[in-house]
């Protein structure tokens, strides 16, 4: 029996143990499932164009263009003539078959990049060529175009993500791209969309065979947006102009909404440096220049004093207070003694005596000196209370703060307070003579070019402001974004005879240069003291030249402030170029071509180098 | 009560036949599926080939259904001494496949003659076995027995196709079936599972194991009968020891690598999913995905992917564990288990002595193919390369075995006439 029997008892007991195996396998362990979609699925992403960038009036800033990655597949490379290829590609033998053997150790079945970001001219070369070596191939890819060089440092750039960003967020894949800096980073989401993923099934050598599963778990990529910026191209390109060989910055803002106009920051680059083969070499070169500091924007990041601009403001907050009235007078002897033995000097000439108005267009110092006395001191008793009265009317305005624009950089600039001062000098061990350079807009004050360009703003919409931005609407949406309005502490009557004054500083002040036909412009000039520290003393430089104005007087259309860093007295650089631009912007064109050549050609490039020349130097030439 | 033959086949083994031949051509399509794919039919396809093939197997048991049955037992030794010439003539016009040369090349069509040598060979050893004066416990007999059976088996090794030299172990079974010492069977399990332990464990492990076995067996025995003596448990003790060590020495020094690492691989002492262990890892990785009811037809991707090499030969099996699933899987497992279980019973009703010999060699057969090839694609094996008879893309194989098949279902249709 059991001979009879041995095999059909040894089958069955196989066919139990077989049959136990499938459990185990399929039954009891859902790892294989794991395992065999990764086997066999390939997860591709397809992605969106990233989205485009216009002006206010829909002219095209920002674009994408086609490029071309060299890719090979290392086992279907055979022998070729390496030279030829790589003059074919514009690069080094050695990088050519570096990159190969790189390639080779990544895998030889899977294609790999070679040489990457080929132009679209080099390409059509290329093109021709390739089926000449096999193995190789070309794939379409895209770049950011930029179809006018400007207007960089708002725009920002576009790069590889890194290590660093695929932690901080898991969406990114190496490979991908991230906007960095600017517009490109700030809506970063809008202008990448969101990539769909399809799937496919592949074979053993990772050769693709089809959709998995007829794409029943493909996910679609979400359409990327295109911006409409508040920026005005023709203004932005001129400003960036007229700004050539110098180094300062333009921010001029639509008082109504809020809409930055210009941004121009000098020196500055053409974006399309950072784009392509060059990229990095191009970065590196860009970063490494500590002097002219090409990255970095001086509409949004250099923080200066204010200078005679804040005088304005200034004016505005002792009217609020009632600590003077637009009648009030101050006599002038080319300056005052605010304490003894302290004397502040002036340009007015001796014994002239100054009201609001005329303090504002001959920027008085002794007028503005006991106006702002007057508002720390208005208690009578303590200073303190009066310098925090002084600190909120500023904070209503934005300064010492960040403006919530939309963009990725900036400073919040500086305004004291009496805690500040009881810090520095002990409680009590101030008074208001103390802290006078701060009436002239010198002393502890520091604001950003675009926080005297947003205050000269609200002072043209006599008492509010609207958050500086941008983005002025999103794809095809009509209507503009709606931001939020700030109202000043000061009572927009306040405004009006401090305009009147600014209005006098273009028509008989300090910059008369400023002066256009047919447009009333409302104006300050500033001269800005500055220093640097030379082999550790603390020198002085050749003035900033500064200028706030708006236009026209009433309805006004822009307001603005520019920067000449080291361009001495107010009127001599900012005046004009404000003026210029003023006029660019209300009337299309520069009648004005004396004016105009003299900015254009101007180059303070000699004044930068005097510190760096090791020598003594002579400043406010 | 009609005499014709389609009354007395046994349509219920047809039946299981006709089920894993359709299924072996299911799977193969799908194996071999590709964009290039037009149908059944194609014969630039493996499934077109294996078509044919198929036509020309059922052509030939049907022919085989039609013979007298008297005419296998005096064809028996003809046929063995054939198939041994064009084992021989392999030497000389054969075409060699991945290192094995086993194959003639006749009109575009391989012929791997090792296949039909299982069905002469089976007939040959039931031709022997069976003669009046036969006696496994005649040393001449046995002698002769084994000679028939290690002329192919050395013939097939010198191909360098292991695989199917292994299958002629298969008669092992009727020959067990015949009277075939105990000793026999003990041997081998003995050897195997020594061979195992040997190579899982270190030496001294393994001295410790055996002794503790031996130990056992003998108090256990000692038990039941008094009278055993100590001295043939220490003998094997220390023939198992020696057989232990030189085990050792065996396989480090007298297999190849790709031997050893095969066993390593089913020992689990080598975790390779790249190199040796890809083909298994990948089959257990498409049986495992197949869960309950498997991916579907044409939906496996690890078929599809071509990740298991050699899916439509030996691999086959993964294919119907991913696109059927455990369904599938253990439904082919029970036809198998069912179909040898059948053949045996079938046997043993025979009174031809010829004739049950020989079924028992086809079960047997059909056994050891079953056992070794599904045994690897699930991974309890070592790779092996034989094919899954019926399912397993092969014309010769698909041949043989219905020849195999169907000679029985000849001698078990003409059963009564004998009487």
């Amino acid at each position: 029996m059991i001979r009879r029997f041995f095999l059909p008892f040894v089958t069955f007991l196989t066919a139990i143990i077989f049959i136990g195996r499938l459990v185990g396998l399929q039954l009891m362990n859902s790892s294989y499932k794991l395992l065999s979609d990764a086997n066999a699925v390939v997860e591709s992403s397809v992605y969106p164009e990233r989205g485009y960038i216009y002006d206010r009036h829909h002219k095209l800033l920002v674009s994408n263009q086609p490029v071309y990655d060299l890719m090979a597949i290392p086992e279907n490379i055979s022998p070729f003539d390496t030279m030829e290829l790589a003059v074919l590609l514009g690069v080094k033998k050695s990088k050519l078959k570096e990159q190969i053997d790189f390639a080779k150790n990544f895998s030889v079945k899977l294609p790999s990049i070679i040489i990457g970001k080929i132009s679209k001219e080099r390409n059509a070369v290329v093109q021709e060529k390739i089926w000449k070596y096999s193995g190789f191939f070309l794939q379409k890819n895209s770049v950011r175009n930029y179809p006018v060089p400007l207007a960089s440092n708002i725009l920002g750039y576009v790069s590889e993500v890194n290590k660093n960003d695929i932690r901080k967020n898991s969406y990114y894949r190496m490979g991908e791209v991230i906007g960095r800096q600017g517009i490109e980073n700030y809506y970063e989401d809008l202008l990448r969309g969101s990539k769909g993923k399809k799937f496919f099934q592949k074979d053993r050598f990772n050769r693709i065979i089809g959709p998995f599963e007829n794409g029943i778990y493909d996910i679609p990529m979400q359409g990327a947006q295109n911006l409409i910026l508040t920026l005005d191209l023709e203004l932005q390109k001129y400003g960036e102009t007229l700004l050539q060989n110098k180094r300062g910055g333009i921010v001029a803002i639509e008082p109504k909404t809020g809409e930055i106009l210009s941004l121009v920051s000098a020196p500055s680059y053409d974006p399309n440096i950072l784009v392509g083969r060059e990229r990095s070499y191009n970065y590196k070169k860009l970063a490494m220049d500590t002097l002219a500091k090409p990255l970095f924007d001086r509409g949004l990041q250099a923080q200066y004093a204010p200078g005679s601009p804040f005088k304005t403001l200034n004016a505005l907050i002792a009217l609020q207070e009632g600590v003077i009235d637009s009648t009030t007078k101050f006599k002038c002897q080319k300056g005052h003694f605010y304490a003894r033995g302290r004397f502040m000097e002036c340009h007015c000439r001796y014994g002239t005596d100054n009201n609001l108005i005329s303090g504002i267009y001959r920027s008085c110092n002794t007028f503005f000196a006991n106006t702002y006395r007057r508002i720390l001191d208005q208690s009578g008793e303590s200073v303190e209370e009066g310098m925090n009265i002084w600190n909120k009317h500023l904070k209503s305005f934005g300064l010492g703060n960040f403006l919530g624009y939309d963009l990725p950089v900036g400073k919040k600039g500086f305004v004291p307070d009496a805690d500040y001062y009881n810090f520095w000098y002990k409680k009590g061990g101030w008074k208001s003579a103390t802290v006078v350079s701060n009436a002239i807009g010198q002393g502890e004050l520091l604001t950003t070019p675009i926080q005297m360009a947003n205050f000269t703003a609200a002072i043209a919409n006599r008492g509010y402001f609207f958050q500086p931005h941008f983005l002025k609407s999103v794809g095809k949406e009509p209507s503009a974004k709606v931001y939020e309005k700030k109202i000043t502490s000061i009572d927009s009557i306040h405004f009006e005879p401090v305009i009147e004054g600014m209005f006098q500083v273009v028509e008989w002040g300090t910059a008369r240069v400023a002066k256009i036909k047919g447009i009333e412009i409302c104006g300050k000039t500033g001269t800005v003291e500055n220093f640097m520290k030379i082999a550790g003393e603390k020198t002085p430089l050749t003035d900033h030249s500064i200028f706030i104005a708006f236009a026209p007087k009433d309805n006004p259309k822009i307001a603005l402030a520019v920067y000449v860093e080291n361009g001495y007295w107010g009127s001599r650089w900012a005046a004009p170029i404000a003026s210029l631009m003023i006029e660019k912007y209300l009337t299309g064109k520069v009648e004005r071509t004396y004016l105009e050549n003299r900015m254009l050609n101007g180059s303070l490039l000699a004044e930068y180098e005097k510190p760096y020349s090791g020598k003594p130097f002579i400043i406010n030439e | 009560m009609n005499n014709s033959i389609l009354y007395r086949l046994d349509w219920w083994l047809i039946l299981i036949y006709s089920l894993l031949i359709a299924f072996g051509v299911v799977n193969i399509y799908s194996a071999t599926f590709n964009n290039s794919s037009t149908g059944i039919f194609d014969m630039n396809q493996p499934v077109g080939k294996q078509m044919f093939f198929l036509i020309v197997s059922l052509f030939s048991g049907v022919l085989i259904l039609s013979v007298n049955s008297k005419f296998f037992e005096q064809f028996a030794s003809i046929g063995y001494y054939l198939s041994i010439f064009s084992l021989i003539g392999l030497f000389i016009f054969g075409k060699t496949v991945s290192g094995a040369t086993s194959w003639y090349n006749i009109a575009g069509l391989s012929i791997q003659p090792s296949e039909l040598a299982k069905v002469a060979t089976a007939l040959m050893i039931a031709s022997l076995m069976s003669k009046v004066q036969s006696d496994l416990k005649n040393l001449n007999t046995f002698l002769k027995i084994l000679g028939a059976l290690l002329l192919p088996f050395v013939l097939i090794i010198f191909q360098s196709d292991p695989g199917s030299a292994l299958v002629f172990g298969a008669f092992f079974f009727p020959l067990f079936r015949e009277g075939l010492s105990y000793a026999y069977l003990v041997l081998f399990v003995s050897i195997t599972l020594l061979f195992f332990i040997t190579l899982s464990f270190p030496i001294g492990l393994v001295v410790m194991i055996i002794t503790l076995i031996i130990f056992l067996l003998f108090f256990i025995l000692k038990n039941i009968n008094k009278k055993i003596k100590i001295w043939p448990f220490i003998g094997s003790f220390m023939i198992s020891v020696g057989f232990s060590l030189s085990v050792d020495y065996i396989f480090e020094n007298v297999f190849e690598q790709r031997h050893r690492d095969r066993i390593n691989i089913v020992l689990g002492k080598t975790i390779d999913y790249q190199g040796v262990g890809y083909n298994m890892n990948q089959s257990k990785i498409a049986i495992g995905a197949g869960g309950l009811k498997g991916k579907g037809f044409l939906k496996g991707t690890q078929t599809k992917g071509d990740f298991v090499p050699e899916q439509h030969t030996d691999y086959i099996f993964s294919t119907v564990g991913e696109e059927w699933g455990f369904l599938g899987g253990s439904l082919m497992i029970i036809l198998f288990c069912l179909m040898i279980i059948r053949i045996v019973i079938q046997a043993e009703k025979q009174t031809s002595k010829f004739r049950r010999i020989y079924s028992h060699g086809v079960a047997g057969i059909l056994f050891i193919h079953f056992f070794i090839n599904v045994g690897m694609s699930l991974g309890i094996l070592p790779t092996i390369g034989i094919p899954l008879p019926f399912l397993s893309y092969g014309g010769s194989s698909l041949l043989a075995f219905t020849i195999m098949i169907f000679i029985h279902l000849n001698f078990d249709a003409n059963r009564l006439s004998e009487w």
